[in-house]
């Protein structure tokens, strides 16, 4: 499962460093949407797109704010799925 | 939610967040927003970040230099982190005529008081040592253009504006807009309810033609796709941004090492579409690669799309119009709306307390189409 950082906060987004304590501390600031959220901390947008954290993410709002995760949509991806080298990309336009 | 309010803004951007700050910071809190999908959801959250101040026009090097200096003091202002960056802006120059143009732009600027120089390629090389200077003629460089995280910007302007007690409505789109000899009454959700205003705010970006026509008014305002992509973070290769007229493209490194790189397509037609494409992928890595031919070992991360609002002259339209009273705007920015998004939204503050402005708006009027006055702005990527 998930790390723990130093101070015994769960690592939700390994990508980019982000524990669970800092996405309930922006939810608590009133930041509820989950765009807003991956915005704020980058969650979502490591290498991973997210595939990692998002639905732990989701969780975490919908304890937070009562609602049921099912009424949470996931952030829309982005492409390419999988990182793709710039000479790879480059060459296939010739 | 009250029926009505003295000032209610289309749009939750940059432009209308900052707005609506900037009315409540004088004085003005019966200001309400109205965002349709989520804060920064538009232009803004998509947006490159880069802030400059090298234009070809007064009046976009005058915004764009209130702005630098508004983004200098904004973290405080607004008790928000903004990111702001000062790693200036490197221009590159490949033809002749680019040579010319680069430097008359630098005298106007110079003339209006910007740090900005006319160098040599092996003094660009010495800035950017990773750029190949094979036909680079010259640049310019201006030390304090930069860039800024443009969620954390758009975010602190919208808290501070609702701590200052301006009221936000997420998640309604206004539909309709009445108005009444001539004069601006209320506004219409797509829910069929109604809001009374005295005076509204165009602040809708790409989709601020729709709004305009709402309120029966035309306006030359285009939504144009361009597309942009980042890397996965990198150790420190630049601090500038670099445009390169010939590619035509633009490119910079965020502060947490990932490179951001976008061109704009001079066949995009005018449209509300904002999905990536692959060709876009393939044709922007070729370029960068001949401006900077190390980033061929970086792996592209992610990319996406977001709308130019573009205008005739590639200029925004700022103020308020003849035909119809309590009717303002900030719409057109052409790909320059959040550098100059600032000052811009503190003069469209001004305008509405006051009925005049500290630094004169009218080569940014919506007048002068009629009069054609308009002088085209080049410099847009
Ligand atoms: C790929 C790309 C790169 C860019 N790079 C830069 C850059 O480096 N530097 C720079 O300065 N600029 C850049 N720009 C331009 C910049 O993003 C825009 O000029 C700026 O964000 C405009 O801000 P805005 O607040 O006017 O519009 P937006 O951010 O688009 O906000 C308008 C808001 O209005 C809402 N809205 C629309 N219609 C309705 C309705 N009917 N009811 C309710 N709400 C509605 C939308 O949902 C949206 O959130 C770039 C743009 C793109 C697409
Ligand atoms: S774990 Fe969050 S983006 Fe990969």
């Amino acid at each position: 499962m998930q790390g723990i950082d130093k101070r015994g906060d769960p690592i939700i987004c390994r990508c980019n460093d982000v524990t669970e304590s800092e996405i309930v501390e922006v939810i608590k600031k009133g930041f509820t949407d989950i765009e807003e959220i991956k915005r704020l901390l980058r969650i979502g947008m490591g290498p991973c797109q997210g595939r990692t954290c998002i639905p732990l993410v989701m969780r975490i709002i919908a304890r937070e704010t009562g609602v049921n995760v099912d009424e949470i949509t996931p952030p829309t991806s982005r492409p390419p799925i999988i990182p793709i080298p710039i000479e790879v990309a480059r060459k296939a336009a010739e | 939610m009250k029926k009505g309010y003295e000032v209610v803004i289309v749009g939750g951007g940059i432009i209308g967040n900052a707005v609506a700050y900037y009315l409540a910071k004088e004085g003005q809190k019966d200001v309400l927003v109205i965002e349709k999908n989520y804060i920064s959801s538009g232009s803004t959250g998509r947006c490159a970040g880069g802030i400059r101040q090298q234009w070809d026009s007064e009046a976009n090097i005058r915004l764009a230099m209130g702005s630098v200096k508004i983004f200098e003091g904004l973290e405080d202002e607004l008790g928000f982190p903004t990111e702001f960056y000062q790693g200036g802006y490197l221009l590159l120059a490949h033809t002749p005529e680019h040579m010319e143009w680069f430097k008359k732009r630098v005298e106007l600027q110079r003339s209006l008081g910007l740090d900005v120089r006319l160098i040599d390629p092996k003094e660009a090389k010495d800035i950017v040592p990773y750029i190949n200077t094979e036909g680079l003629l010259g640049a310019t460089f201006c030390p304090t253009d930069g860039h800024a995280n443009p969620f954390y910007v758009t975010f602190g302007y919208y808290k501070k504006a609702q701590e200052l007690g301006v009221h936000y409505l997420i998640g309604k789109e206004v539909a309709g807009i009445e108005v009444r000899e001539s004069r601006i009454r209320a506004v219409i959700l797509s829910d069929g309810s109604r809001v009374e205003a005295r005076n509204l705010v165009n602040a809708a970006g790409g989709h601020a033609r729709d709004i305009a026509r709402m309120a029966g008014i035309d306006i030359p305002v285009n939504p144009q796709r361009h597309e942009i992509l980042v890397t996965e973070p990198i150790g420190h290769l630049f601090d500038p941004l670099i445009i390169s007229f010939k590619q035509g493209i633009y490119f910079r490194q965020e502060l947490n090492g990932g490179v951001l790189m976008g061109y704009g397509d001079p066949e995009e037609p005018w449209s509300y579409n904002v999905r990536s494409t692959s060709r876009f992928l393939f044709n922007m890595t070729k370029k960068v690669t001949e401006v900077m031919p190390i980033l061929d070992q970086v792996r592209v991360l992610r990319q996406w799309a977001g709308l130019y609002a573009m205008t005739p002259d590639a200029q925004p339209i700022i103020g308020g119009v003849e035909e119809v009273e309590g009717y303002y705007q900030a719409v057109g920015f052409s790909g320059h709306g959040f550098m100059v998004g600032p000052k811009t939204s503190e003069l469209l503050a001004e305008l509405i307390l006051t009925g005049k402005t500290s630094l004169s708006l009218e080569h940014l009027s919506h007048k002068r189409f009629k009069e054609g006055k308009g002088k085209i702005e080049k410099a847009v990527i």
